[in-house]
């Protein structure tokens, strides 16, 4: 299934919320505030970078360059445009937005 | 107050740029009260740090880019910009990161800065 998170870890506590139930597979996207959580050097880096390890971490790029963050996008996790957000969304069974 | 007084008025700015709109509120207003010619700063502190990251390029959004304006500040007479040594911290940040001059304080150092306030205004 697709994960999508949207609010800044440092805002809202939804990217541990989803990183905690997200099963071993399933894919998760940053949008929004959500691609601070995909920055290098962020507090909650060290997090991301272990979940790495069993999820699929997308970012929406567009957000990205908005902030000003595209040089800081972690490693591992890739880079999507909005066509390939559709494609995400049409590729997982169901979706689940963590507000 | 005596009509005519300056006051103190400081902009405390705690959000992400874009993805709410209380960053390009609280600028709006602070271009605004410009023209009273009072003591104004601004703060940023927590993700409000992120408004001022140089190289906002909002066109993929379609969304306006506010971030010259923060530079525009300066022919207002609004020069004292301060921003949170822990948020930059927290965020891989720093001020060779921000898109003007500013000076990095901690919090508590804010803290102080905001008893000696007549306004604070939270964005």
């Amino acid at each position: 299934m697709l994960h999508i998170v949207n609010k800044s870890p440092l805002e809202r506590s939804t990217l541990d919320s989803c990183l905690a139930a997200a099963q071993p597979g399933a894919a998760v996207l940053l949008i929004e505030d959500g691609v601070y959580g995909a920055t290098r050097g962020n507090a909650a880096e060290a997090k991301l970078r272990a979940a790495l390890a069993n999820l699929e971490i997308y970012v929406l790029a567009p957000d990205l360059e908005a902030r000003g963050m595209a040089q800081q996008l972690a490693e591992g996790v890739k880079p999507i445009d909005y066509a390939g957000f559709v494609e995400l969304v049409v590729q997982h069974k169901n979706c689940q937005s963590w507000l | 107050m005596n009509e005519g007084a300056v006051k103190k008025i400081m902009y405390v700015n705690r959000k992400a740029p874009y993805g709410t709109i209380y960053a390009l509120e609280s600028l709006e207003v602070v271009l605004i009260a410009a023209a009273f010619d009072q003591d104004v700063s601004l703060v940023f502190m927590d993700d409000g740090v992120y408004q001022l990251k140089k190289g906002h390029q909002t066109k993929g959004i379609e969304v306006k880019n506010f971030q010259p304006t923060y530079r525009a500040l300066d022919d207002y007479d609004i020069n004292k910009l301060y921003v949170e040594k822990e948020a930059l911290q927290a965020r891989g940040l720093s001020a060779e990161d921000m898109c003007v001059p500013v000076e990095v304080k901690s919090a508590a150092e804010i803290g102080k800065l905001m008893e000696e306030q007549d306004v604070l205004l939270s964005f």
